[in-house]
């Protein structure tokens, strides 16, 4: 069958790959961040600094890697997910070794150096992209495991409840000899398989079956019982894990997919006055909440009475100083922040050392991984994969929303890592698996349909002969 | 389900939109704010990361800059014989701020100063590595030297000024303090500071600019001044109205002199020479309060002075007709700073003009550009030169002859005063000896000084103010005249 007989719409001329483009940009990514450290160690040492050549070839491996898999097993794959990781984890590790040379840091008693063991998370976070595209071969295999997704998502959230509280919340779970994990990063990748296998089945019954009271649908109470389950979930995380951030990322993803599943505006609606019943609820008797609240609405006014507040100041100070240019990477004083400042307040040092101007570049790097993300949840074919991808895009988007806004004061802070960009293995591990996956979908969605059946039809199309 | 995921996508760019505003409000509108807040260490790393600019005596610099490795600030300040110099350039220390010049003229010292913007900018393009200017005193290192040593451990206050231009030659005061051992923020610093605040010495309190003492008969100068200023006797020479005992308006005690001293209708000249309490309490008296608080107002009493470090106001007060002639020998609630009875003599040896005392000569850029030059400047003019010089000739008479004769230098010509100021609920302190002298030569005088010695260890009956005080003026005036030659 040639191609030239095909008669319909869809040409089975072969669209662009792009692998080639994301060659580049994965180069430019890695040369980005390679020009970071230099900086950095021009700047606090005066010299290059000696372990630039071992995160450059780290940071080239990792990328190279990453692409040749994408090249190999998901050739018509999105081409600038896999370049936009690369760049904002590279620039994470420039950042996190950055935070290293901190005399502030080194003279505290248990200070270890985070970015060699981030560069190697970074490893094991590609390994797992590599390991998500070659056994995925079809991302719909994984709605065969909508209900055991369930069972492992509730099981890793209820998990870190019997370990002690870091830091005043319960997220982290440790295996000695292993380190500790933050299983709600995973959570959240399995949480939205299970939601878009489970939503794909019922979205009919939630949509349709519904009474219409004042302008809403009211959906029935049988459907109402998974949404109240995730609600109650959230709430309990919240309350039992004093994790503000995990509750609102589950929730507002589970609002974003049932949305779009059901094409009813009237669940966003029940979803806000749900999860605001819930916050105020909680904030009653929360001290946890509640401080946060407090350092949130006035930051300087708990300067010296409230840990949290001051906290918020002097990230608020950090992003202040850094003005309209930064002071340059390795020229701040972010460190001041103390505590957290390689994870939950990474951002502050960009705002700080790369100023304004970085802040706006950085943020629109994951604004553009969101807009990949969406684009790839439009251009899927199959109900699944859009909700699949819209559920990861939708919580990444989510993430550094609350991450973002918390350390810049627009929100209470939550206490979530800047994905990709913060120190932190479970986070970047997790992250990587989740660009896999909407590298899969994407990849899925793009190649060109396969050339149709002959149609019987074109037989029978006479030419008319003069 | 494209048109939801349009509607989520539209969403996601919100919250986005919403970062990107948040970061430019805080990075770019609320920087400012941000940048001053007081809790901002920022603002105090940005201060001490850079090598402070000096205080200059002589031109050498009399302070200094080290590295530290203890802190995140990054330069400490030393002085270089910190307890003579703390009186003139106050402290700097990284845990608890400033004081006098070193505060006063932070913004030079820390390079920030707005005095210094082309400066900066011109080094911002030309990569200098950025320091603090200078800032060059006026004070003389011999002089000062003689005053600390002269003062040794006695407790006490030294303030020279150059008569005629108002230079602040000498300002030293003891027990004193060196700087250095809390310019840095460690334990150590806090300790020492304590220890200092806890001394009942009081080691950082000024007594050159901050203390008023009873001036005592060293005050007898600025009631002569106003007795020939209002006319109420003309000549030095001619017998005054004055009668012994004396006694004391509305009351029934008699003022007293001390010891068996000529002074019943004696002259003023003798009168000053034997330092007669009747002669000037009465004059006093026969002036009036007004005329009195008028003259001493006129020499800069009841008024802060600013050198540019703030002088406290010495007083002369307003009050009933008994307790202004006790003032008008230096006693009762008038008090007077060293400053005050240096600018006194200072006027006297500058032929009745006052000049405003300062002790910044220049500010300098961190390039040694001068940026400011002072321009003396006339207070007042308390006497005429006709009046003033009389009262030259009467000092002068105190020290060929008189009480002051410790004060005398070989070939030139000194005026003084002494003075023994009781203080304590009916003088039940040691009392406080004072004594204030200018020298002269052919080309006016260079260098006049106030020097007051508050000695509990003396024996009571030592202590005058021509056997402690006057060799200590005689010294300093000797180190001005010997840097003249």
């Amino acid at each position: 069958m040639s191609v030239v007989t095909n008669t319909t719409t869809i040409g089975a001329i072969d669209a662009p790959s792009r692998r080639n483009t994301e060659l580049a940009l994965v180069a430019f990514a890695v040369l980005i961040s390679v020009f970071a450290y230099a900086n950095v160690g021009l700047a606090i040492n005066g010299e290059l600094p000696a372990g630039m050549l071992g995160y450059g070839l780290g940071l080239a491996l990792l990328g190279g890697v990453a692409h040749i898999a994408v090249r190999r097993f998901a050739p018509y794959a999105d081409p600038l997910l896999l370049p936009l990781a690369t760049l904002l984890n590279g620039l994470g590790l420039a950042i996190i070794w950055r935070l290293d040379q901190s005399e502030r840091f080194q003279q505290t008693p248990n200070f270890v150096a985070a970015a060699s063991k981030q560069l190697l998370f970074s490893a094991a976070g590609v390994a797992l992209l590599v390991v998500v595209l070659l056994a995925l071969k079809d991302h719909r295999i994984l709605q065969r495991y909508t209900y055991i997704s369930m069972l492992v998502a509730l099981f890793l959230l209820v998990l870190p409840m019997f370990f002690p509280a870091v830091n005043g919340a319960k997220i982290w779970i440790k295996i000695p000899g292993v380190g500790t994990i933050q299983p709600g990063e995973f959570a959240k990748i399995i949480i939205a398989v299970f939601f878009a296998g489970y939503l794909m089945v019922k979205r009919d019954a939630l949509a349709l079956a519904s009474r219409r009271f004042m302008g809403l649908y009211l959906p029935r109470g049988r459907d109402l019982g998974p949404i109240l389950m995730v609600w109650a979930f959230s709430i309990l995380i919240l309350v039992f894990e004093t994790d503000l951030g995990s509750s609102l990322l589950f929730f507002g993803m589970f609002i974003v997919m049932l949305y779009v599943a059901t094409e009813r505006t009237s669940w966003i609606v029940f979803g806000l006055l749900m999860s605001g019943a819930g916050a105020v609820g909680v904030a009653m008797f929360e001290p946890h909440v509640q401080q946060r609240v407090t350092a949130w609405l006035d930051p300087f006014a708990g300067w010296g009475k409230l840990a949290a507040s001051e906290q918020m100041a002097k990230s608020l100070m950090a992003f202040g100083s850094g003005g309209t240019l930064g002071t340059g990477l390795g020229q701040g004083n972010s460190d001041l922040i103390g505590f957290a400042a390689n994870s939950d307040f990474i951002l502050a040092t960009v705002g700080e050392e790369l100023g304004l101007a970085g802040m706006m570049g950085v943020l629109l790097v994951y604004g553009l991984v969101v807009e990949r993300g969406v684009r790839t949840a439009l251009a899927a074919r199959d109900p699944f994969g859009k909700l699949l991808a819209i559920g990861l895009s939708g919580s990444f988007a989510i993430q550094v929303f609350v991450v973002a806004g918390g350390v810049m004061g627009l929100i209470p802070l939550t206490g979530m890592t800047m994905p990709f960009l913060a120190a932190g293995g479970s986070s970047v591990i997790a992250n990587w698996a989740l660009i896999g996956i909407l590298i899969r979908i994407s990849d899925t969605a793009r190649r060109p349909a396969p050339a149709p059946a002959p149609s019987p039809d074109a037989e029978m199309t006479q030419v008319v002969r003069p | 389900m494209n048109k939801p995921l349009r509607r989520i996508a539209i969403f996601c760019g919100v919250l986005v939109l919403a970062l990107l505003v948040r970061t430019n409000y805080i990075q770019y509108v609320r920087a400012d704010e941000l940048n001053s807040n007081e809790h901002n260490r920022r603002v105090q790393i940005e201060r001490y990361a850079h090598e402070r600019g000096n205080i200059i005596v002589d031109g050498e610099p009399v302070t200094g800059s080290v590295e530290t490795k203890d802190s995140d600030f990054k330069y400490k300040r030393v002085w270089k014989n910190g307890p003579m110099w703390a009186p003139v350039t106050g402290y700097s220390s990284q845990a608890f701020d400033s004081s006098q010049l070193e505060n006063l003229e932070d913004g030079i010292l820390t390079g920030s100063s707005d005095q210094l913007f082309f400066d900066r900018t011109l080094s911002m393009f030309t990569g200098e590595k950025k320091t603090g200017g200078n800032i060059v005193t006026t004070l003389d290192g011999a002089a000062q030297k003689a005053a600390f040593k002269g003062l040794g451990d006695k407790k006490g206050a030294v303030a020279a000024l150059d008569p005629q231009t108002g230079a602040i030659l000498a300002l030293a005061s003891t027990p004193s303090y060196d700087p250095s051992v809390f310019a840095g923020n460690s334990f150590k610093d806090s300790d020492a500071r304590q220890k200092l605040l806890n001394d009942k010495d009081k080691p950082m309190l000024n007594r050159a600019l901050r203390e008023t003492y009873p001036p005592g008969s060293t005050f007898k100068v600025v009631t002569a001044s106003a007795a020939l200023e209002n006319g109420l006797y003309t000549d030095i020479d001619a017998k005054t109205d004055s009668p012994l005992p004396w006694r004391l308006p509305q009351s029934t005690n008699l003022l007293q002199n001390e010891g068996s001293i000529p002074c019943k209708d004696a002259s003023l000249r003798e009168a000053l020479r034997y330092s007669c309490n009747t002669v000037f309490g009465k004059m006093s008296h026969d002036l009036g309060n007004e005329k009195m608080i008028e003259q001493a107002d006129k020499f800069g009493f009841n008024k802060e002075v600013f050198t540019p470090v703030r002088a406290d106001a010495s007083i002369y007060p307003k009050d009933n007709q008994p307790q202004n002639a006790m003032a008008g020998i230096g006693q009762a609630s008038n008090r007077a700073t060293p400053l005050q009875m240096a600018m006194v003599a200072s006027a006297i040896a500058n032929d009745g003009k006052l000049m405003q005392p300062y002790m910044v000569a220049q500010r300098q850029a961190p390039n040694l550009d001068v940026i400011y030059t002072h321009e003396k400047e006339q207070l007042s003019q308390p006497l005429s030169a006709e009046n003033a010089q009389k009262v030259q000739q009467m000092m002068e008479t105190v020290v060929k002859t008189g009480t002051g004769t410790n004060a005398q230098i070989d070939g030139v010509t000194v005026g003084g005063k002494t003075g023994t100021a009781q203080h304590g609920l009916n003088n039940s302190e040691k009392p406080y000896a004072w004594f204030i002298s200018y020298a002269k030569t052919d080309s006016g005088s260079p260098v006049a000084v106030a020097v007051v010695v508050e000695d509990g260890n003396a024996n009571r009956d030592d202590i005058s103010g021509g056997g402690l005080a006057a060799p200590i003026a005689k010294s300093v005036m000797q180190a001005v005249l010997d840097g003249k030659k």
